[in-house]
């Protein structure tokens, strides 16, 4: 019982993995600054960009941060709610084009 | 025991699906976050706060961006550096990004050694963590510097849309108070680490109660956090 006590709360894993996902985050990092580097432009910057963003996140928080060891109940109160923030997202975009839209009409150039 | 021992029969048998878990989690238990300590989930939370805090800064600054009649300033260009006499765009955001990454990795690891109760070894990669952090902020201030010479202020900037300033300075000065507060916190559990505190179970000088390896995961947490926001930062704000 007491080495099924001592897994549940202390996150020991091979150091071998923590240097596989930093090396995998460094290529990652590398990969994004290239797509600068290289001037790429229009959907396939906006595309590797964001791509590169979420997978380097999640390797933070799923091994980093150890999420992918704990319990669903963590993972599920914690996980979901930043989702909420798409919504924020959304709703800031029809704000956005209503104020340039606006300033176009009324003020250009201000 | 009997409960134990029958619950490991039924997970054999029927393995419940997700959703079952999750409920069955939230609604069985007087714990719902069993495995890990209140010291920890409450370090979740407060991650969860954080982020919401920063979500906040993206949204604000996506909704001036995309709401100016002037051009954004290119990032590309405003951030370059001259080395050798090559322009190089992003150069130092990118060596930053690398430096806190490096960061990330030797924290990762402090917290492995932690749990194999290496005591020498955790207090020394936290350190190395705390150094790459104070490097981070370092070359956080050079660029600040940098950009207030040529003549960024939150009300204007040279190369167009004013709002450049006001939302470079609010994102990369809450995230650089962030990494600072970071550092802090390492060093003084990095310190307690190395005297034996969390083996000989002397009491903090703050609140008294025992410490244990369980936080430098917690300050491990907090640092990974600091990461995370910036690989956000990094990608929306300065390759956008």
């Amino acid at each position: 019982m007491s080495a099924g006590a001592a897994h549940e709360t202390g996150q020991s894993h091979p150091i071998r993995l923590y240097l596989l996902v930093w090396g995998w985050l460094f290529v990652l990092s590398a990969c994004s600054y290239l797509v600068d580097y290289f001037h790429l432009q229009g959907g396939l910057r906006w595309f590797l960009i964001l791509l590169f963003m979420i997978v380097k996140a999640g390797l933070i928080v799923a091994v980093f941060m150890h999420m992918a060891w704990e319990r669903l109940a963590l993972v599920y109160a914690i996980l979901v709610p930043p989702a909420a923030l798409l919504v924020f997202v959304a709703i800031m975009t029809f704000e956005a084009s209503y104020t340039l839209l606006t300033r176009i009409a009324f003020a250009l150039g201000g | 025991m009997t409960g134990f021992a029958f619950r490991s029969i039924t997970a054999a048998q029927t393995r419940p699906g997700q959703w079952r878990r999750l409920s069955d989690e939230w609604s069985a238990d007087r714990q719902a976050f069993r495995g890990a300590s209140w010291r920890k989930a409450m370090m979740w939370i407060f991650l969860l706060s954080d982020t919401f805090v920063f979500g906040c800064f993206l949204l604000s600054y996506m909704t001036v961006r995309m709401s100016t009649t002037l051009p954004w300033p290119n990032p590309s260009k405003v951030f370059a550096l001259e080395i050798g006499g090559t322009e190089l765009p992003l150069i130092l955001i990118a060596i930053m990004t690398f430096v806190l990454i490096s960061s990330s990795g030797t924290m990762a690891m402090a917290v492995a050694y932690g749990y194999r109760q290496e005591r020498v070894k955790t207090a020394l990669l936290m350190l190395a963590t705390a150094l790459l952090g104070a490097m981070f902020v370092g070359m956080q201030a050079f660029e600040w510097t940098k950009l207030i010479h040529e003549g960024v202020r939150p009300w204007g900037n040279p190369w167009g849309a004013d709002q450049f300033g006001s939302t470079f300075f609010m994102i990369t000065g809450f995230h650089g108070t962030h990494v600072t507060i970071g550092v802090i916190a390492l060093l003084v559990i990095a310190r307690k680490v190395w005297r034996g505190d969390f083996d000989t179970g002397r009491r903090g000088f703050f609140t008294s109660q025992r410490g244990r390896y369980e936080n430098v995961e917690i300050a491990g947490l907090y640092w990974h956090f600091v990461d995370l926001v910036w690989v956000f930062i990094f990608a929306l704000f300065y390759l956008w």
